[in-house]
Formats: structure tokens, sequence, C-alpha cells
């Protein structure tokens, strides 16, 4: 019954809790709505058995309890109680629209998961506490868990939501859909912050674990909603897609004892063949689509690895090109140093020096992979001492003590062998 | 409808000679923008101020009133000017505080005004 709760909490929280804080206007109470709701479900369940629409169940008593927490505060004044409310367009604090209505909101119970997305994503909030407030909404996770996986102390984390659930609701920002004009914006910065809680998942910025699996599944079941949600939208299709076939690798990624392996050492036959071809249809369908972007090219570099048997067969005249466009789309430093990997596999070590060399090196001095990319360049390439001088800037910069390992040993190698 | 205050930023030390083509055009986009803003409905207040260095701040303790010369805050940037605007919303708030920052050509802060 335990598993049973959970999974019912890992499926439907979310979505609950989207429902009430249109319904409520108010977040936290939203939030406390659902928790009690969960926590009857754990008392009457066992008992009574699963009711046969868990989320359905959870909304209604969810919503039950918070009309009578309103109506036991109502001493407090309505004013009061409105005053606590986030701004909602159709909300008029006047009358008590929608509160008795539930077989209406429960059909738009997706809406609600995207508007609470843009609302989470609002580009008035710093990145961090995009993610943070993503993590807390949609997927539910306690202030701790969030708190762990970015290695902060809870009440660093407990703060940041507060902050931003308070900003928001200080702004009288709207619980709404962005209109066509502002949507492309607005998505992009969606989009990010479920690749940011991607990337943390994929690669922890710290603790000892390279990857924090439950982040990236997470991400990775956001960004699923989120495709359900704009179909017609291919970045948002290209975004699922890069996230699916990365994670395609994970159980090649590190060997038993948790060290780092490289792409270009990874036991292929480790990569998981339903993931990739998920992220290979995915691909597929939003290229047609003709309307390419970042998230989509990254999805299709990722998809030219996967097709590739061996390191050796990978087409790397492909992947060149499609950096290029991606440079072209994204003319960042970052890109610029994939660019010049991939450069170097397709045109030799050399090349690949030079075309690192045009990126402006500054914005990269602090970046850990460019010096890891530089003297691994640079080793290939035969210019040793350069060569282990970079590998010494990049393990200082390792905030990660397996890539930090990893690297250690490669410049060990590298040291033995001259 | 909720108010926000949209605060434009300087320089400490500016000081406007409107005599020169950026002023003067700057001006003349402030104005048709308040112009704009009066005709839609959002206008509450704006105006410009004057200099950090002309401003003293005024304490109040134990019935004592004291002043001192200056801002309150010796920071590099120094609040310039305000509109106080209605918008329905953060997002037609930040529209609106876009479009105040291209007209006068500054960083515009944005916040909500309490009640």
């Amino acid at each position: 019954m335990t598993d049973a709760l959970a999974d019912v909490f890992r499926r439907e929280a979310g979505r609950c809790t989207a429902t009430l804080i249109r319904v409520l206007g108010d977040i936290d109470l939203a939030e406390d709505a659902v928790a009690e709701a969960f926590a009857t479900a754990a008392e009457q369940w066992p008992v009574r058995g699963i009711p046969p629409n868990p989320g359905g169940w959870i909304t209604t008593t969810a919503r039950n309890r918070a009309l009578d927490r309103l109506r036991r505060e109502s001493t407090r004044g309505e004013r009061h109680l409105a005053a606590h409310r986030l701004h909602i367009d159709t909300m008029d604090p006047d009358h008590k629209p929608e509160l008795d209505r539930l077989d209406d909101f429960v059909e738009v119970v997706g809406d609600d998961q995207l508007r609470l997305m843009f609302l989470c994503a609002h580009p008035a909030l710093a990145p961090d506490a995009q993610v943070a407030l993503i993590l807390r909404l949609l997927a539910r996770l306690a202030t701790d868990e969030i708190a762990r996986a970015f290695v902060v102390p809870e009440a660093t984390m407990a703060q940041r939501i507060v902050r931003a659930k308070r900003k928001l609701h200080d702004n009288h920002a709207s619980y709404r859909i962005p209109g066509a004009a502002e949507l492309p914006d607005r998505l992009d910065t969606v989009l990010a912050a479920i690749y940011l809680i991607y990337t943390e998942g994929h690669t922890a910025t710290a603790g000892p674990a390279l990857t924090r699996t439950d982040l990236a599944s997470e991400a990775i079941r956001i960004g699923r909603t989120l495709v359900e949600l704009m179909p017609d939208e291919p970045e948002a299709v290209g975004l699922l897609a890069l996230m699916l076939l990365t994670e395609s690798r994970r159980g090649a990624r590190t060997t038993a004892d948790g060290a780092l392996v490289r792409l270009s050492d990874q036991d292929r036959t480790r990569w998981d063949p339903a993931l990739i071809e998920e992220g290979h249809q995915l691909v597929r369908a939003c290229l047609k689509r003709n309307r390419p972007g970042p998230f989509q090219i990254q999805a299709a570099i990722a998809a030219v690895h996967a097709d590739a048997p061996a390191e050796e067969s990978t087409d790397w005249a492909q992947i060149v090109a499609l950096y290029d466009q991606l440079y072209a789309m994204r003319p960042n430093p970052v890109v610029g140093l994939n660019r010049a990997v991939a450069v170097a596999e397709a045109r030799g070590p050399e090349q690949g020096l030079a075309a690192l060399a045009d990126i402006d090196g500054r914005s990269l001095e602090r970046y850990q992979p460019f010096h890891a990319a530089r003297a691994d360049l640079l080793a290939r390439a035969g210019r040793h001492d350069e060569a282990m001088a970079a590998y010494g800037r990049a393990i200082e910069l390792s905030t990660n003590p397996v890539e930090a390992d990893f690297l250690s040993r490669r410049r060990s190698a590298l040291e033995a062998r001259r | 409808m909720p108010q926000y205050l949209m605060s434009v930023w300087h320089d400490a030390e500016y000081e406007i000679d409107f005599s020169t083509p950026d002023a003067q055009r700057q001006a003349a986009q402030v104005s048709a923008f308040n112009e704009e803003l009066q005709q839609s409905g959002s206008w509450v207040f704006a105006a410009g101020l004057h200099p950090a260095s002309s401003a003293t701040v005024v304490r109040s303790a134990g019935g004592e009133v004291s002043m001192t010369d200056g801002p309150y805050a010796e920071t590099k940037e120094q609040m310039g000017g305000f509109w106080i605007v209605e918008a329905a919303d953060l997002d037609a708030a930040l529209q609106l505080a876009g479009r105040a920052a291209a007209a006068c050509e500054r960083p515009v802060e944005l916040r909500p005004v309490h009640g």
C-alpha cells in the first residue's frame, strides 16, 4: 500500500497541485491542501482500498480540505483571503468562482500543469529559483530532497523557494499560458529550466556520485508532460529527445566503482536501445517540421553518436556540420568548445586546437571542460608539456570528485608515457 | 488594479544637459511614452529627479530629528526618476517596463506597490 500510495503521489501530486493553485489562487494553500489529502489517503486507502480514480480523489479531497480551511478562517475576513490569492485573470475576489465546479476543472488538468510550468519558469525569476520551484511544485520533491540534489543547506533551499513564491505573489504574476506573441521567449525559459534540472542530474556539480538519477528522471518526466501538452513545439520535442538519448548512455558512463568513462571508451552494448529508439523517433519527427532550434540540433548530434555501433564508425563530418549550424544559432563559447572537439575528431587534433583558439578564451578561463578538452587535444598532438599544464588547470577547476579523479588518471598516464 | 513602481537608474553623478541630441531624443521618447500611458489608462504618476547629491536624509529618534547631506545609500548608481503605473499583472507591467527602458535608454527597476 505504501508503494501504491508513493506511486500515486509521483504521478498525480504535481497535477493536483497545479489544478488546486488555479482553483484556490494561492500556491501555499494549494500545497497544504494536497499534502493533507495525501495524509488522508494514507489513513483511508489501506482500509477502504484505492479509489478507481486516485488523482480525482486527491483533487476533490484537497479542494474540500481547502474549502474547510477557508471557512474556518473566514472570520479573518474575505479581504484577508483575497489578499493572499495569487492574481488570476478569471478570479474576481468578490465572488467564489469555480470552487464548487470540480467537474469543469478536472477536464483541463493538462492546461493547469502547463500554466504551472510557465509560472515556475517565469523569466523574472533567477534560473536557480525557477528550477527550485519546478521541482517543488511540479515534481513535488520535498525541500530537503531538492536541497540535497543541489548540495545546498536545506534552509537555503527553503528560503529560495519561499522568496520565489513571494515574488510571484507580490508581483501579481498571472497563472496563465502566455499568448502567441510572447510564447517563444517564455517557452525557451521553461525548456532551459527543465534542461538545467536534467544536467544537474546528469553531472552533479558536487556530492560524491557523478549522477543524480532522481533529478534526471524527474526532468525527463516533466519533459514528457510538456511534449504531451505542447506536441506542436519542435523544441520541446527536441529537448525530450536530447534527454532520452543522453540518458541512454547512463549505464556506460561510469564503471562499477563509479569512475567516469568517456564517450569514446564506453561499452556501447550497455547503451539502452529502447531509449535510443524513442529518441531517434522524436528527432526524426521534430526535424520534419523544419523549424530547427538548439535543442533539436543537440538531439540530432546525440542521435548521430547513438547510430555508431563503435566509436570509429562515428560520422564526425555530420557532427561537425550540426555543430556549425548550432554555433551559427548560438555563438557561445561552450558550443564553440564542443564544435572544436568534433573538428578534432573529423580533421585531427591540430585542427581542433585551431578551432579552440578561435573561441574567446577569456570567458572559458574558469570552465573546467575547456581545459580538459584542450589537455586531451594537446596530448594527442604530442605537445606534452602544454598538455600537463592544461590537465593541472582542469583538475583545479573540477568540482565533481569523479571527474577530478578521471583527469588525474589521464595526467598520470601521460606522464608515464614520456 | 495592481500598481508598480518603475524607477530609472543613473550614474550617481549625472547632470543632464538637455541641449545634447541624446538628451533631446530621450526626452522626446519619454514624453511619447508618457502620452501612451495616459491614453491607455496605465498612468498614475511620474517624475524626473534632480541628482542624488541634492538629497537630504532625515531621521527621527526619540522625538529628535537629525539630518545628513546627500543620498541615503552611497552607491555608484542612484534613482534618477520614476513612474507609478497600473497594470493587469506582472507580465503587463514587465512589458511597460521594457518600453520605459527603451524610451529613457537606461535600466528600469520594476517593483510592485504594496496593497
